[in-house]
Formats: structure tokens, sequence, C-alpha cells
């Protein structure tokens, strides 16, 4: 029987007393979201917060919308709501892609988007997605709100620049013309975690990459992105040779490592292929011929 | 700490523990044994109820969480000592072996019929995907949901 120890419990009723919680407590305190990582932690003794600050009567953190050239995810939106969201889909296909194969619809009612990218885990679909997309993190503290890029939010396995005292509330996504994207995974079984995955972004401007964002998850890439990939292809054609290459220079620069979902090599390949066949779903569909 | 929650339509107030799981909460404080606790992993699927509208796995959620909403389990499905078609399907299509993970496939399958009154097979498949069957029984639990499809009265649920 596993269940987590003992443990003090506050619920949140806004985000400004989520944050004098969080003040309260200091780095003892944990912020409960959907705590589908948190709570399978700490009944393994993995954490043990000395006090939870349950956030799920926020409900004011769930929503997707647009607001001008961007889209907003609240903190505390479901998986599922993502899934759902016709905006989302419309924009980022890829956010539909990557949630379709998170976990299973009954985990992805209550897991949220928030949680999954400060859970940081090396494996997260979602942050190899927003790194694709290059999106930015809204950080709420004590001194006021900050804007942290999705590259640089994520600085180790589990570890994000998230401080004491402070907490996710919103990840924007900009709207940008010629845009398509795709998310690619293999997985064990149906709602695993990945054994490797790859994220693409394509900006086309005729039929010249403008720019290009590439996520990966569970390869060991640094930051989830594929950045010389993405310097590759900026100014090329959208050619399959380009896209190919592309995957090669995606896998050079990952650093798997062996472990019960596979071997090395077998990740390095899984990176290289799942970025190209990204890649090309996701210029299929910024030239707008969705498939 | 005090919690308050409503479940199958009743009330109930306890004090516990906040490290205390929903699963536990209801099987072990309200007596409400019928959703099971099984891989403690949020894997298995044995322990979905559901939270307001939703079903969700109760062995990965605190019971503090629910306080002050309502929560719906497998003992909440048959109204007024009638079954409900879900159930009359797994009795029809001999949906259960040793009936382990029946509850939460069946709280599961009437939140998809609730939403999607005519699934196709992989729709089936797709809803049940978060929960195991160690009997391997799957085949005819498809049959059982798609059953209670053809046989649902289209009774609003919600109010569960």
């Amino acid at each position: 029987m596993q269940v987590p120890a003992q443990v003090e419990y506050e619920k949140a009723t806004s985000v400004e007393h989520a944050l004098g919680l969080l003040a309260r407590y200091g780095p003892q305190a944990r912020i409960l979201a959907g705590g589908h990582s948190l709570i399978p932690m700490m009944k393994l003794r993995l954490v043990q917060p000395h006090v939870l600050i349950d956030i799920n009567a926020l409900t004011d953190l769930c929503y997707i919308s647009l607001a001008g050239r961007e889209l907003r995810i609240g903190t505390l939106t479901r998986h599922s709501q993502l899934l759902e969201s016709e905006e989302a889909g419309e924009h980022f296909a890829i956010l539909h892609d990557a949630e379709r194969v998170i976990a299973d619809p009954v985990v992805r009612n209550w897991g949220s988007v928030g949680g999954a990218l400060c859970q940081a885990d090396p494996s997260e679909d979602l942050s190899a997605a927003f790194a694709a997309m290059k999106g930015t993190m809204v950080i709420r503290g004590p001194g006021g709100h900050r804007e942290v890029s999705a590259r640089e939010f994520h600085t180790g396995p589990y570890e994000t620049v998230i401080g004491p005292g402070e907490m996710l509330t919103e990840i924007r996504l900009p709207i940008r013309r010629g845009g398509g994207s795709a998310y690619q995974k293999v997985s064990r079984r149906a709602g695993d975690w990945p054994v490797g995955a790859a994220g693409a972004a394509i900006w086309l401007d005729g039929d010249v990459i403008a720019d290009a964002g590439i996520g990966l998850a569970a390869v060991g890439a640094a930051h989830f992105a594929a950045t010389e990939a993405e310097a590759f292809l900026r100014g090329q054609p959208a050619t399959g040779q380009t896209l190919a290459r592309a995957g090669e220079i995606a896998a050079e620069h990952c650093r798997p490592v062996t472990d019960q979902r596979g071997p090395a090599d077998y990740k390095r390949h899984l990176a290289a292929e799942l970025t190209v066949r990204a890649l090309r779903v996701a210029v299929t569909r910024a030239r707008g011929q969705a498939s | 700490m005090r919690l308050t929650v409503t479940v199958n339509g009743t009330e109930y107030t306890r004090d516990i523990e906040p490290r205390l799981l929903l699963i536990h909460f209801l099987r072990d404080e309200l007596g409400l044994t019928g959703s099971h606790w099984g891989c403690d992993t949020s894997n298995c699927g044995a322990c979905v109820v559901w939270l307001d509208e939703t079903p969700l796995k109760s062995c990965t959620m605190l019971a503090v969480t629910a306080d002050g909403r309502r929560i719906a389990t497998v003992e909440g499905l048959a109204r007024r000592g009638v079954l409900d078609p879900v159930q009359e399907g797994f009795k029809a299509c001999h949906g259960l072996q040793c009936g382990f993970c029946t509850p939460g496939m069946m709280m599961t399958a009437r939140w998809l019929l609730d939403r999607n009154p005519d699934p196709s097979e992989a729709e089936v498949r797709e809803a049940i995907s978060g929960q195991i069957c160690r009997c391997t029984g799957y085949e005819n639990i498809v049959r059982s949901v798609l059953w209670a499809a053809k046989h649902d009265g289209g009774e609003d649920s919600s109010q569960r």
C-alpha cells in the first residue's frame, strides 16, 4: 500500500493567496495541481513536502484563450481541455498531436498543463512541444510577474527556473504567419512515457523555411530543443533532403541514455526519424494541406 | 481536517488526515467498497470515480481536494433499483471475469456514452485505454459498452 507521508494542507482561494502561502511556508511547501506526478512521488517518498498548497479550486487558471496573435494557456488547464480546444488545435496542431498520446483519457482529465511543465520530467511531451513552438512561461512571485522563454524554463531534470515563492501561471504561444506544427512519439504501449519523441514547428515564407522549432523529449536534448538542426533549416527550401539532414543533426546533438525504455543508439535513431516525420507533417500543415 | 463531500447524492462529513487518498476515503471511511484500489500508480483505472462531471483516478487524488464537491461511484450507477444500461451491458455480454476492473470500466463507459451516445469500437477502446483488465477480457468489455450504447435510454446522468 502506497500512501504519502503526513503533510499539512492548505487550499488556495486565489493566486495571491497561493503566493502568500508559498511565502509563509517557504521551500518546504509544494503546489498541488493535478498531482499526477507529485502524489506518486510522495507515495514513494521521493519528495516529502511539509505543506501542500492545493490550487485545484483556482478555476480561473483553467483557460485557453486568444489574445491578439498569441494563444494563452492557464497553468491549471487540464490536458483534456487542451485536447478539446478548437483554438489550440487550429493554431497549434502539435498540441493535439501531443495530447492524444499523453497518458490516457482519465489521467488527462485531472493532470494539468502547468503541473506537467513544472515537474520537468526529461521525458515530458508538452515540454518538448512548447520548446518547439518557442513559447513563453509567465511566472508570478512576490515581486510581480516575469516572463521566461520555454527554452530557459527547464534547467535540468526535474528542475526549473521557478524560484522560492513563485508559481507558473500561464503559457503563451506566439501565432506567426505560415506556421505548421506536429508531434511524433514512440512509446512501448498506449499511454506510456515516450521512448523518444519529437515536436516540430515550421514557418514558411513561400517554400523557404523562415524559421523552425524542434523539440525533443526523452533523448537528452538540452532544454528539450534541437537548436543546431533549427539553425541548419533556417533559409533552406523545405525539401525531403533538407528535412532528413535536420533529423541527422538533431540526433547528433542529443545525449540519450540507455534505460528500461530502450538502448541509447535506438533512442538516437528515434530522435532522427521522429524529427524528420514531425518536420514533414509540419511542412505539409504549413502549406495548408493539413493531413 | 474536516471534509464534506456529496457521494452519490448523499452528503458526508468526516475528519480526515490531509494525506488520505480519495479511494481510501471512499472505501475505508464511507464503506463504499465498489471502487477498487488497484495499482496505486494511476495506471490500472480500477479506482475511477467521477468528481463532479469528470472521471478520474481516485488513487492519485487527495480526498480533501474533493471538499465541497460531488463524487459519483459505481454504487450510484443503478437508479431506484434499476441497473444502468452500462451495467446491463456488462451482464448481457459477459463484460467481466474476476470483476476487479469492472467498477472503473463502467464509470468510464458511462462518461463516454454521456458524451458520445453512439461510439465506434475504436472510440470505446480509446476511452478505456487508461484501464487495465488483467483477465484480458477486453473484447467482451468493448461489446458490453457497445451493447449499452444501443440500449441507452438517453437518461441524463449529469445529476449523479
